[in-house]
């Protein structure tokens, strides 16, 4: 197994073997193909988007890559003990169970990791909160502290933006991409169009049952299949998108210096308050 | 002036049964398992009816034919579409009618009455430390696998993906169960017994806020009902499982005046 890279060399990763390797993977239901003829590098350092419309086995390409499911057909080549955190598209905790987020979080690793984690993804102020009460979006930090507190070489996330509104949706795009650079881990994940996506993304797989293109994102938005699937219409939101991306680090329009842990309390008072921008 | 031996064997018996049902009922609400628990207790008239047959010890009968059913029940909510609530409902159902027309069939040596509502006042003192012992080993099992099981109930999915041994556990929980249910047969009876493991449980989630609390506090509304249900019993002459659920509910009942 090669040694692992210092967080700050990870452009230099795809060289090593990749973390995951699919080939020709197929999924069947009963006789019905979910997925076909799939073919998937995740490497280190890299962030992955799959993206696709309802039905095209987004969901189930994800449940094949944390190993949830068995393919019909085809082999998945994991890295060695690969370290994989895996954000499910829904957790809904029974109410019956009296959580607090602290201990949710204690149950996945010791206290060193717990505060380094809480700390990193500023969620001091939910510490106390039953895991039942969070909202959409603090559901997904404390999630994504979660996943962090294992070190994870590989991230996966299903829909990490849903019940997340636009503003927190950047947000969390933007810190995924931070997370990157400091693990050098990769990142999988699934959306439902690369509008906001796709400046944080190295690679897409647009899915429908079979991969219909993969590549750069810029690249992928011209494709052929992408637009017939998608329309003219998205393609041309995602080319004002990145337009205005490069002019525009931050959602708020905020001065955030780029790594540094923001303030706790400000960045809570965030996610109620995402509309001033 | 002590206590009759049969009292303090009934005692030993229902508060070991009850210290143990806290966290066990505890789980079995996280779970939603109370169809099960129901299905397990109606089944285990079942291995009345088969111990007294085959003419084995009735009450490793009662175990045997729980643990079966409890893995029947495994299998079936590895298909996802069977574990609904009406196929439940019928297992549940279907097991007790088949336990009582083959209980009744044995012929009229058995007390059906002590079965369905519980006998805990003939425990003999061997049997009550057979109860100690079993329910020690439960809450032993329970405890060495808490951090597990519980990553289990938050969510099976992210548990297996980490490593957990999902499947393991929800076999570990599942017979547990069914073993508390074979020996908490006698306590509260075959109709009464999901009522001994969800009726504490849910009175002390309202009063605490972290998953042990509840099921340490579980375990001690439930002796609290034990003590409760048998002094009644013993003063005022009434069957002794019912007074105990009875006696739990009542305290569930004070729950509700608490604010949230």
């Amino acid at each position: 197994m090669p040694a692992t890279p210092s967080p700050q060399n990870f452009s230099s990763s795809p060289q090593n073997a990749p973390l995951l390797q699919m080939k020709g993977i197929a999924l069947h239901f009963d006789g019905n193909a979910v997925l076909e003829n799939i073919n998937l590098n995740l490497n280190e350092g890299e962030i992955v988007t799959v993206i696709g419309p309802n039905g095209a086995g987004k969901s189930s390409l994800v449940s094949l890559v944390v190993g949830l499911q068995n393919p019909s057909a085809g082999s998945i080549t994991r890295q060695a003990k690969l370290r994989i955190g895996y954000m499910p598209q829904k957790l809904t905790i029974n109410p019956q169970l009296p959580l607090s987020t602290q201990r949710f979080l204690s149950l996945c690793g010791n206290n060193t990791t717990l505060k380094a984690a809480v700390a990193r993804l500023s969620i001091e102020c939910l510490l106390k909160t039953p895991v039942q009460k969070l909202s959409g979006g603090e559901m997904q930090r404390v999630l994504l502290a979660r996943a962090l507190m294992k070190n994870p070489q590989l991230l996966v996330l299903d829909e990490p933006a849903q019940g997340v509104d636009v503003a927190g949706q950047a947000e969390l795009y933007h810190l995924l991409g931070e997370l990157r650079d400091e693990l050098g881990c990769g990142v999988l994940m699934v959306s439902h169009d690369l509008h906001i996506v796709m400046a944080q993304t190295d690679q897409v797989l647009c899915l429908n049952k079979h991969v219909c293109c993969h590549g750069e994102p810029e690249s992928v938005s011209q494709h052929p299949e992408y637009l017939q699937l998608f329309g003219k219409k998205a393609a041309a939101d995602i080319a004002i998108y990145t337009h205005n991306h490069d002019h525009q680090h931050d959602i708020h329009g905020d001065v955030v210096q780029p790594g540094a842990a923001a303030d706790a309390h400000q960045h809570c008072q965030h996610d109620h308050s995402s509309h001033k921008h | 002036m002590g206590m009759p031996d049969f009292l303090i064997n009934a005692l030993l018996a229902a508060f070991a049964i009850a210290a143990v049902a806290g966290p066990l009922g505890s789980f079995v609400v996280w779970q939603r398992l109370a169809y099960f628990g129901d299905t397990l207790a109606h089944g285990a008239l079942l291995g009345v009816a088969l111990g007294l047959f085959a003419s084995i010890n009735v009450t490793l009968a009662i175990v045997l034919c729980c643990v079966a059913l409890a893995g029947l029940l495994f299998l079936l909510q590895q298909k996802p579409g069977l574990g609904d609530d009406a196929l439940l409902g019928l297992l549940s159902h279907s097991a007790l009618a088949a336990g009582l027309v083959s209980v009744s069939l044995m012929g009229s040596s058995v007390d059906l009455f002590a079965y369905l509502f519980g006998d805990l006042l003939t425990t003999s003192r061997r049997d009550a430390y057979v109860i100690i012992g079993v329910c020690l080993a439960v809450l032993g099992a329970i405890i060495a696998c808490w951090r597990k099981l519980l990553l289990m109930v938050i969510d099976a999915d992210i548990a297996k993906v980490e490593g957990i041994p999902v499947n393991l556990m929800r076999m570990l929980l599942l017979v547990t169960i069914a073993i508390v249910v074979a020996f908490a047969m006698r306590v509260v009876g075959v109709l009464l017994i999901t009522a001994l493991l969800i009726v504490p449980a849910a009175a002390s989630r309202r009063l605490t806020r972290s998953p042990e609390t509840m099921a340490i506090v579980a375990a001690l509304i439930g002796s609290c009902a034990v003590a409760g249900g048998m002094f009644a019993s013993f003063w005022y002459d009434t069957p002794a499982g019912p007074s105990v659920v009875l006696a739990a509910s009542g305290i569930f009942l004070l729950t509700l005046l608490k604010r949230r």
